[in-house]
């Protein structure tokens, strides 16, 4: 068999026209918008409540225990802009890598591959950096509804992030050892999807839970 | 996969464009950037300055700022670095509808944990 009928054989062509990966992984973040969207909507309908009826510490308001301890404003906004930062420019690096993947230009593809994944790492670091600081300044998951749906929903996030990291390691790996020419760029290219929509929501997570009060 | 390559998918090949250049990217990059640099900004002087001046003004309108600030960006993504501008319209189509069901979802629970709670208030 040649090359050529090798690759129609394996890649056949579909009634829609498109590579039934592509199809299956925008079909996966269809999903995954649903999900996100009943983790958000749940935070949304208690963090109204949280001030009125629960114990602090609180999002963007001092409180003071009946015992008599202070509790500050606990969310750290320079810190989680960083974060944001750098998940928005790994964006930007995972599209470059993928330019250089489809391009055969192996030194692009790797090195602005590699970005992405030190991005990703600084973003689950600064994640795992505030989820600490906040269990040392007394919230945790059953402190308040405050805790129990911001610690859901970033928490589920960062499951996300770090899968995501996990992904592009293993797709550096195969680049590495030159198993994505351009040919299976496509590879890369769900990879990166799926990073760009973990990208997408904390877009919308950054404004919705730290930034409005 | 895009015109560029030696493609070794002849599915996909028709009903996709090139997708845009590196430029075109750190462009984007940079709006995206200078989008977020904004929403800190709103977040500022809306709500830390909000006493005089230009956070004032902007204090009534922090929030839904911020959620267009926010759309702008999500739009730019998906547009460009997720190649939704090039691509099929099928796969935006699966998109648009997953977010249009999430963003029923989201109103609808709010707007029914708002009536119970008004609910309540008339009744105590």
């Amino acid at each position: 068999m040649s090359d050529a009928t090798h690759a129609l054989a394996l890649e056949h062509p579909t009634s829609t026209g498109i590579d039934t990966r592509k199809l299956a992984i925008w079909t996966f973040i269809g999903s995954e918008c649903l999900f996100f969207a009943s983790l958000i909507s749940t935070y949304l309908v208690f963090r109204g409540k949280v001030i009125q009826h629960g114990v602090g510490p609180f999002p963007h308001d001092p409180w003071t225990s009946p015992t008599g301890q202070h509790f500050d404003p606990i969310l750290e906004i320079k810190l989680v802009t960083v974060g944001t930062a750098l998940l928005l420019f790994s964006s930007l690096f995972v599209v470059i890598a993928l330019n250089g993947a489809q391009r055969n230009r192996r030194g692009q593809f790797l090195s602005f591959l590699g970005l992405t994944i030190m991005c990703g790492i600084f973003f689950v670091g600064m994640q795992v950096y505030e989820f600490t600081h906040f269990v040392h300044e007394g919230l945790k998951l059953q402190t308040n509804l405050f805790g129990a749906s911001f610690f859901t929903l970033t928490g589920f996030h960062g499951t996300h992030v770090t899968i995501g990291v996990i992904w592009l390691i293993t797709m550096f790996i195969l680049g590495v050892r030159g198993k994505v020419p351009p040919g299976k760029a496509l590879n890369l290219e769900l990879a990166a999807l799926y990073w760009h929509f973990v990208d997408v929501v904390w877009i919308v997570i950054f404004p919705v839970v730290y930034l409005m009060k | 996969m895009t015109a560029h390559a030696p493609s070794a998918s002849p599915v996909t090949d028709a009903h996709e464009h090139a997708h845009p250049g590196v430029g075109t990217y750190v462009k984007v990059g940079l709006i995206l950037f200078a989008l977020t640099a904004a929403e800190v900004a709103v977040y500022e002087f809306g709500y830390e300055h909000a006493n005089a001046g230009f956070g004032a003004l902007l204090h009534p309108v922090v929030v839904p700022v911020l959620l267009a600030l926010s759309a702008l960006k999500f739009a730019l993504v998906a547009m460009f670095y997720m190649h939704l501008k090039q691509d099929s319209k099928l796969l935006t189509g699966v998109f648009v509808f997953s977010l249009a069901i999430a963003t029923i979802v989201i109103l609808a629970l709010a707007a029914l944990f708002a009536y119970h709670y008004t609910f309540q208030k008339l009744i105590h």
